[in-house]
């Protein structure tokens, strides 16, 4: 067992862990913090993305232990201009994959807002424009089953600076 | 826009309306539970063992490293598990016996009947130690022959025979002959994949018994169908269990029966005495929970010149599992799209040592539309004909197949909106035709078609003396925005305002909602709402007349329901000052529901009316798909470009969430088109690609803007003249793919999915 501590939401917290524990079941069943979903357990769906430090990480792919002394943000601690867009443009249906998109668009941005270029990128060397074509090869990395996709690139396009 | 105003009376302006979701607030801030989010002092986390193998016997199952690990509470096999009563037969004398997914009373007998069906359930404190402890249990098996190859078996194929809920074939004329006899023909056949429905949130259940009385989270399609299996298989009165789901995450049909997990969940619950969770991995919900049939598929088409259809022919083979399934409806919209003097329909099965098959999103139109339409497709290449102009040419103006009346069709205007919409004009006839720059571009077209249903459904509605209204009813929340389009009927029927109306749902502690699925519950829930809200105003008014309301002295049918109360042309009151003057707190109306008696009476005048029904009309939302694809000539990458949907879905309820409902069934026909294939080993039987990775779904950059909309034309023959939304959508996105696919290469595929592999 490892004792680890972090900052869930603003808030600080301990764990005593196995050091197998995946940050995303020390969130939900540790810690009682639901929001971060669980969909495939693989990374290959994006419900768990939770923001590290500011960055988006898939929990599920992460070992709790690893994280000791971070700041974890998930879906519970946000208050971003997002989640009303995802409202306004049906950015969701069922929204089981809503915590991970929210969570991913915030990294995402800043990852674009700090010159990070994608796949999409024409030309790597200067700051690619925020594109429909750039927000969808960014978000790719979370699915939403349901089929809202163009309400979540709305949503995301309207809050984009 | 196409959108026309309401045709009903819409005094609070809310019918139709694009409101927000009322629970959009609370999904976008992590507030809403899902069926495993629920906490539980001592809960105990458990996890599966399939099978591998695809039929035997179990001869010998080893728990003793699993059970010895640390945190283990409990390894159930058939040998320790406590007795389970069977699953009940199917009768349409009771729909909730639908609920069963299989005949095999899993962890009660020694039998495998599939590659993956569960065969031991590890519970422990923590849900690692239950994973561990499931990969630490062996099993020996004497396996028996298996048949498992779903083209191997095609020889052996049955005919599936029609019912009351799924008539499918049928016949006129002399098909083959026309066929032979035509001036152009073509006779095809197609091939398309299993599909798994892939909802995100895997089937999760949570348990939790107290003496005999049950407590269960569930992700389901069908609260009461759930509570009712569950309350046969543990042998307590229905009256004993309580199923909670008030959000669901996603279900497509995949959650439309009760699948193992939910019952072993229950099992561990009962044999531990803890509560019990258990969320199944992807992998297990593959192996576990049924998907969609692969098919095999002929479609013949006979034409004269001119491009009048003389022969239609679709066949299709299908599977199932020998303990159990359910029939896949694969020609059924062949029996109404086109008007063809010479029919033949037939739809045949084949039975494999496979997991039961189940419906998905538009069972059987899904893929039987994508054969129908790419054929018509090739039929107008081949008369060098407009494929928008072939279709209208053969528009029927009756059923083709037995001359009964449509409720209504607008599939006419559909394909003509929607091509002015798209542009289609400016198409280039000829395959490979059309560039941008070195991409080859494509316009494909096809019809969307899904039959409309309406199922039982009881509520209750109260009135507060503070203007407040609150529906409750057993309603499924998946994402199809129920609550809100519930509530927005309400507000109409009442004219209150949205805001004052809040719905109550998910529970078996309400009264029953109809299950999710058929693309019915909306327009089930709208014909008891309508009845309710009847039933109130009727109480407001004899309340009135009771309390010496200046209203009372009015008759009920003078009055219009309007500015929170009930109003003539002379004055009226609101609800709020007839409840007060009566010194009520509130006011009560109920539907459907009660006794024993009552829940049979309701579903005996369910099957009269829905053999009435059949009998009198055809009734179906319909809708046109225009398509743009750019094909890379050298790699054989496609890519959906551009997208029109019109759509026919009778009385549009809420602008945006129908359009996000029908938009999602066009991305998950982009998978079925490019994409989604479910690998089985015909040696095994075992699903090679169970997960995400290696099944491809739709994903952002694969998802142009869709610009989807309705005619809104109120269907005279259903509640509030609602079609329902949720599968139509999906319906003829194969063909409109496929047929772009075609225009751009000149190649046409018939195997789905379209990779580009099939393109080089």
């Amino acid at each position: 067992m490892v004792e680890i501590r972090m900052r869930v939401n603003g808030a600080e917290v301990s764990a005593e862990l196995e050091a197998r524990v995946s940050l995303l079941d020390a969130l939900r069943v540790r810690l009682g913090v639901t929001g971060p979903k669980k969909g495939c357990d693989q990374g290959a769906c994006g419900a768990c993305t939770v923001l590290v430090d500011g960055r988006r990480i898939l929990s599920c792919l992460a070992l709790a232990v690893q994280y000791d002394g971070s700041e974890v943000t998930t879906i519970e601690g946000v208050d971003h201009p997002l989640q009303a867009a995802f409202v306004r443009h049906d950015g969701f249906q069922c929204g089981y994959c809503t915590p991970g998109q929210i969570c991913s668009a915030i990294g995402m941005l800043a990852e674009h807002a700090a010159g990070a270029p994608s796949a999409a990128t024409e030309h790597v060397a200067g700051a690619p424009a925020l594109t429909r074509t750039e927000i969808r090869e960014r978000m790719s990395g979370n699915l939403c089953r349901c089929g809202a996709y163009n309400g979540i690139v709305a949503a995301i396009e309207e809050v984009a600076p | 826009m196409t959108q026309a105003p309401p045709a009903a009376v819409d005094t609070a302006g809310v019918l139709g309306r694009p409101v927000d979701r009322v629970d959009g607030t609370a999904k976008t801030s992590g507030a809403v539970r899902f069926s495993t989010d629920y906490p539980y002092p001592d809960l105990a986390h458990a996890a599966l063992v399939c099978a591998t193998v695809a039929r035997g016997r179990i001869i010998s199952i080893d728990t003793a490293a699993a059970t010895a690990l640390p945190g283990v509470l409990a390894v159930l096999t058939h040998e320790n598990a406590p007795t389970m009563n069977p699953p009940r037969a199917v009768t349409l004398l009771d729909l909730s016996t639908m609920a069963a997914s299989s005949t095999v009373n899993v962890l009660n007998t020694d039998e495998v009947h599939w590659d993956g069906q569960p065969v031991a359930v590890a519970v422990a404190t923590s849900p690692e130690a239950a994973a561990e402890a499931a990969a630490l249990v062996r099993v020996d098996y004497q396996a028996s022959p298996s048949a498992v190859d779903f083209d191997a078996a095609l020889p052996d194929a049955v005919e599936q025979k029609n019912s009351m809920l799924a008539p499918a074939g049928g016949s006129k004329g002399d098909a083959e002959r026309a066929l032979a006899e035509a001036a152009v023909s073509v006779d095809l056949r197609f091939t398309t994949p299993g599909h798994n429905h892939n909802a995100l949130e895997p089937h999760g259940t949570t348990a939790a018994w107290v003496g005999d009385e049950l407590t269960v989270h569930d992700g389901t399609q069908s609260i009461e169908w759930t509570r009712r299996h569950l309350a046969h298989r543990f042998g307590v009165p229905v009256s004993n269990v309580r199923v909670i789901a008030p959000f669901v995450g996603g279900g497509f049909g995949g959650k439309a029966r009760v699948w193992p997990g939910t019952v072993l969940a229950v099992l561990a619950a009962r044999a531990t005495g803890r509560p019990v969770r258990l969320l199944l991995t992807r992998e297990a919900v593959y192996r576990t929970v049924g998907g969609r049939t692969p098919s095999v598929q002929r479609v013949a088409l006979g034409a004269t010149a001119s491009g009048r259809l003389t022969a239609l022919v679709h066949t299709s083979t299908t599977l199932t599992g020998r303990a159990g399934g359910s029939p896949e409806q694969v020609v059924s919209q062949s029996r109404h799209l086109y008007a063809a003097k010479h029919m033949l329909l037939r739809q045949s099965q084949v039975t494999l040592d496979l997991l039961p098959n189940t419906s998905m999103r538009a069972p059987g139109e899904a893929i039987g539309t994508y054969a129908l339409e790419a054929a018509i497709d090739e039929l107008a290449h081949r008369l060098d004909l407009d494929p928008v102009e072939l279709r209208l040419r053969n528009e029927p103006e009756r059923d083709p197949l037995d001359g009964k009346r449509f409720s209504h069709r607008r599939l006419r205007a559909a394909l003509e909106v929607g091509a002015a919409r798209f542009g289609w004009a400016g198409r280039s006839p000829d395959p490979r035709s059309m560039r941008d720059g070195r991409w080859l571009v494509g316009w494909g077209v096809a019809a969307a078609y899904h039959p409309s249903w309406q199922l039982p459904a009881a509520l209750t509605l109260r009135l507060s003396a503070d203007g407040s209204v609150v529906l409750r009813s057993a309603l499924h929340e998946m994402g199809m925005g129920t609550a809100t389009a519930q509530a927005q009927i309400v507000a109409h029927e009442l004219g209150v305002p949205f805001e004052s109306v809040r719905v109550e749902h998910g529970d078996s502690a309400l009264p029953s909602g109809p299950p999710a699925g058929g693309s019915a519950q909306t327009a089930s829930l709208a014909a008891a709402v309508l009845s309710v809200c009847a039933e109130l105003r009727g109480a407001v008014h004899a309340l009135a007349r009771r309390s010496g309301s200046p209203l009372g002295r009015r008759p009920l049918a003078g009055l219009a329901a309007r500015d929170g109360g009930l109003f003539g042309p002379d004055g009226g009151e609101t609800y709020v000052e007839v409840l007060t003057r009566a010194g009520r707190a509130h006011l009560d109306a109920s539907v459907g529901g009660g006794s024993r008696l009552r829940r049979f009476a309701d579903q005996a005048r369910f099957m009269t009316r829905l053999a009435l029904d059949g009998r009198r009309w055809v009734r179906a939302a319909s809708g046109a798909h225009f398509c743009e694809v750019r094909v890379d000539p050298d790699t054989g990458e496609v890519r959906v470009s551009r997208w029109v949907g019109v759509f026919d879905i009778g009385t549009v309820v809420n602008a945006k969430t129908a359009a996000s409902q029908l938009r999602g069934g066009i991305v998950m026909g982009l998978g079925l088109a490019l994409g989604e294939h479910t690998l089985v080993d015909p040696r095994t039987g075992r699903i090679m690609n169970a997960n995400l990775s290696e099944y491809h779904v739709p994903v952002h950059a694969d998802v142009p803007e869709l610009d989807v909309s309705f005619l809104d034309d109120p269907d005279p023959t259903m509640p509030l003249g609602v079609l329902g939304a949720g599968e139509v959508g999906i319906t003829g996105v194969g063909g409109a793919v496929a047929n772009a696919v075609f225009h751009a290469t000149g190649r046409r595929v018939y195997d789905l999915p379209i990779t580009l592999d099939k393109l080089l």
